[in-house]
């Protein structure tokens, strides 16, 4: 039961992650990509009736996570405590300008928003990676279940780390870029003209620059935590994801050459499934590694609910995720097709 | 109290009143949209349609706000309550995941829809996504209050050896009979703050002499809803509340209604100040009787004071519990009679003419909202020193390692933040009043405020 809730919980967060991924990859090359105010508002009505629907992924993992393993969530959120309120900063703030910046004419309130939008959203790309990082690297947690961990200290990954230090840089940097990368292609997916042609430009420019550091993560990981490596190795269902992510990177650059804007845009999603997917079922069964002492650590099973709570949790949430499928299928389906600035649907006037 | 645990209540008092400011409003007028709309489809009356797209326009922005204050709470639970997160994870993580997965999801999924689908949509499936998101709204907020209801009432629960709690009935826990109560009194005060909100901006129309008839149209689903919700969250919602608070919450009823010494025909306080070091009831005006009839149905009824319950466990702030209930009680019998004589004028033919009472509607319109923070106020000073009621005490659910400054900064940070979002809410919302109900064409026009699409270049 709490090998499923794990999937569970790791599955919902790699789904937010392709979802809100793809909008946070288009705000940060929001400036780059759109320059007059048309084609900035056909870059906002191209994420406008999704991006809402995307966010609550993470409400609702959050909330998954909550009822089946209450201890990480406890210990997770109060460790990260400076961390997450900055998230939670940029999150509002983000949300505020897309709301906001079709509301007025003057040009300097759009400046303003778009680039408050753009800021928000790659500080959001990179925070999102250093939140992996960490959770790969390991918390001190000690005997308490708890733990408070600074911003940075001295930039070195040791037992006593901060949020940030080079290895987390690096996770973050890498999904900076990434994240940028399956945002172009969303873009090259849903618009058509100018916006099309330098999300093409900037996709090939950012899916360049993941593979050098998609390297330098890969090396840096197996030098700080091996063990996650002999565990994929040891789990041979694993290599599953481990292709899904190779096949999703050639994929990109294939289908990115030949104009399949879909399949490529596609592919980036299962590069970062098949991403998410590696390093937690290389982590399982801990959630959070305690960098002082292994015993500490939060797993699945010392940090569980009982069973039978996971078991009616099960029940509902089996026949609420075909509910959200279906939603989404919908939304999906209503909103299909390029986006047309012109057109009604959105509310980027 | 240490100090770090003053931080992290007042934390979370700031962020979660300001957020429900919002929803309060968002789950009252959803119901009322598809009053305006169900009107528009039965008479056929374009007006109906044009005041219902207005509306939705407001939604979309008072939406937005509840969203966006909304997410840090979720966090919160984790960030400052990790040791009641610990306690009480396995149980109120379950209606917290499943207002996630049910009610988020929905809402998210058809908001876009309905702000501007409706003429890809037609009438009918503009409706069909209007009750959608109604129905969203009030599930999420029915989720909500039985969470709260666990912490006001446990049940359906197992304590275990380490102190954990584990849930043990799903069923006993999710139709909570305090959450009943609770969910009926609160929704019916929401749909008061959308009332009172709708018929202000139809009272304001008609004393500007701008949109009349859809001022009128405001008016009169305003003022019928307005006042059958005043009597309502009354009797029987408050009235319901209230006897589960005396027969659950003996101290929190105690202390909110002022009463120091137990007795038969106790007493109901009408006005007075609490003095808690001398305890008694200052300067008082009381009517003898009606709180044991109301408390439990007889005159002849003993209610405990506080007086016979151990200091330990009396509310930790008497008179703001005492202050926030009556004004809550007070706002509530005013709403009654505003709305009633309303509603009076309303049926003579008399109401768009009668400067007063449309000054009077007008003004209003903050009261409710005031009404429903001293309510929750009420509710959640009533509970302590519990966080969880009789199970676990406020003072051991905060985070430990997360020291006092830290929270003062974060919460400083949220203030500023909030004020910004206040004063842009209130821009926007100024600009679509002004904008005013005549649509441009029968499409309406998105939310994006500026001019319509086609004279964008």
């Amino acid at each position: 039961m709490e090998a499923a809730w794990f999937a569970i919980v790791v599955g919902m967060l790699a789904v937010y992650t392709v979802l809100d991924g793809f909008d946070f990859g288009v705000g940060t090359l929001h400036r780059f990509v759109a320059r007059t105010d048309e084609e900035r508002r056909t870059v906002f009505a191209a994420i406008g009736p999704v991006w809402d629907g995307n966010e609550v992924w993470l409400i609702a993992a959050g909330g998954v996570l909550f009822l089946s393993f209450p201890r990480v969530y406890a210990a997770a959120f109060s460790g990260f405590y400076l961390a997450l309120m900055i998230v939670l900063w940029l999150l509002i703030l983000r949300g505020v300008a897309i709301e906001s910046r079709s509301r007025q004419d003057n040009p300097l309130w759009r400046e303003f928003w778009d680039t408050t939008f753009a800021v928000a959203s790659a500080l959001l790309a990179f925070v999102l990676g250093t939140a992996l990082g960490n959770v790969v690297r390991g918390v001190p947690l000690d005997g308490t279940g708890l733990f408070f961990i600074p911003l940075f200290t001295d930039f070195r990954p040791g037992p006593r780390p901060g949020v940030l230090d080079w290895y987390t840089a690096l996770v973050g940097a890498f999904t900076l870029c990434a994240l940028a990368g399956h945002g172009a292609l969303y873009l090259v997916w849903k618009t058509a003209g100018p916006v099309q042609a330098r999300g093409r430009l900037w996709a090939r420019r950012a899916w360049l620059a993941v593979l050098p550091l998609w390297l330098a993560v890969t090396l840096a990981t197996a030098w700080l935590r091996p063990d996650i490596f002999t565990n994929l190795l040891d789990r041979p269902w694993s290599l599953a994801f481990a292709l899904l992510a190779l096949g999703g990177v050639a994929g990109v650059f294939f289908f990115l050459r030949r104009g399949r804007d879909l399949a490529a845009f596609l592919s980036s999603g299962s590069f970062l499934l098949g991403l998410v997917g590696a390093t937690m079922a290389g982590m399982y069964p801990v959630w959070l590694r305690s960098t002082l002492d292994p015993a500490d650590s939060l797993t699945a099973t010392n940090s569980a609910a009982r069973s039978y709570g996971l078991r009616v949790a099960l029940v509902w949430w089996t026949v609420g995720i075909a509910l959200a499928v279906a939603y989404f299928v919908n939304l999906y389906r209503s909103t299909r097709g390029k986006v047309d600035v012109h057109g009604e649907g959105h509310g980027y006037e | 109290m240490s100090a770090d645990l003053l931080w992290h209540r007042i934390q979370f008092a700031f962020t979660v009143t300001y957020h429900y400011l919002f929803p309060q409003l968002t789950m009252g007028l959803a119901l009322l949209i598809v009053v305006l709309k169900v009107r528009a489809l039965r008479t056929g009356d374009e007006r109906y349609n044009e005041v219902a797209r207005f509306w939705a326009r407001i939604f979309g922005l008072n939406f937005a706000m509840g969203v966006v204050t909304g997410i840090p709470l979720e966090f919160q639970f984790g960030t400052n309550w990790s040791r009641f997160s610990n306690v009480a994870g396995e149980i109120i993580g379950q209606t917290l995941a499943l207002e996630g997965v049910f009610a988020f999801i929905l809402e998210s999924a058809f908001l876009g829809l309905f702000l501007f689908g409706e003429k890809r949509l037609g009438p009918r499936g503009h409706l069909a996504v209007a009750v959608a998101l109604c129905v969203g709204s009030w599930l999420s907020g029915y989720f909500i209050i039985a969470t709260n209801a666990f912490m006001q009432h446990p049940v359906g629960y197992t304590l275990g050896k380490d102190g954990v709690l584990h849930l043990a009935d799903f069923w006993a826990f999710v139709l909570n009979p305090w959450a009943l109560w609770q969910y009926a009194h609160n929704m019916t005060a929401s749909v008061i703050t959308a009332s009172f909100v709708m018929s202000a901006l139809g009272a304001y129309w008609s004393l500007m002499g701008e949109h009349t008839s859809h001022a009128m149209i405001c008016l009169r689903v305003g003022v019928i809803a307005g006042l059958l919700s005043s009597v309502i969250v009354a009797f029987p919602t408050g009235d319901g509340a209230g006897k589960m608070l005396a027969r659950h919450q003996p101290a929190a009823l105690a202390a909110a209604e002022g009463l120091f010494d137990s007795g038969s025909y106790a007493e109901l306080a009408i006005i007075g100040q609490p003095n808690v070091k001398e305890r008694r009831l200052d300067n008082p005006i009381v009517v003898p009787g009606v709180l044991s009839f109301l408390a439990y149905g007889t005159f002849g009824s003993t209610v405990k004071g506080l007086n016979d319950i151990p200091r330990s466990e009396w509310p930790d702030n008497v008179e703001l519990l005492y202050y926030s209930y009556h004004i809550m009680v007070g706002l509530g019998t005013i709403f009654i009679l505003v709305m009633a004589a309303s509603a009076f004028l309303l049926w003579r033919g008399r109401l768009q003419q009668s400067r007063r009472m449309l000054w009077v509607l007008m003004l209003a319109f903050p009261f409710p909202y005031i009404a429903t923070t001293a309510g929750w106020w009420t509710a959640e000073l009533g509970r302590q020193p519990w966080l969880i009621y009789k199970l676990f005490r406020t003072a051991d659910g905060g985070s430990p390692q997360v020291g006092a400054g830290n929270v003062v900064f974060t919460t400083l940070g949220f203030v500023g933040l909030y004020l910004a979002l206040g004063m842009l809410f209130v821009l926007q919302v100024l600009k679509e009043i002004s904008r005013g109900p005549e649509g441009k064409g029968h499409d309406p026009v998105p939310a994006g405020g500026g001019p319509p699409a086609a004279a964008v270049p």
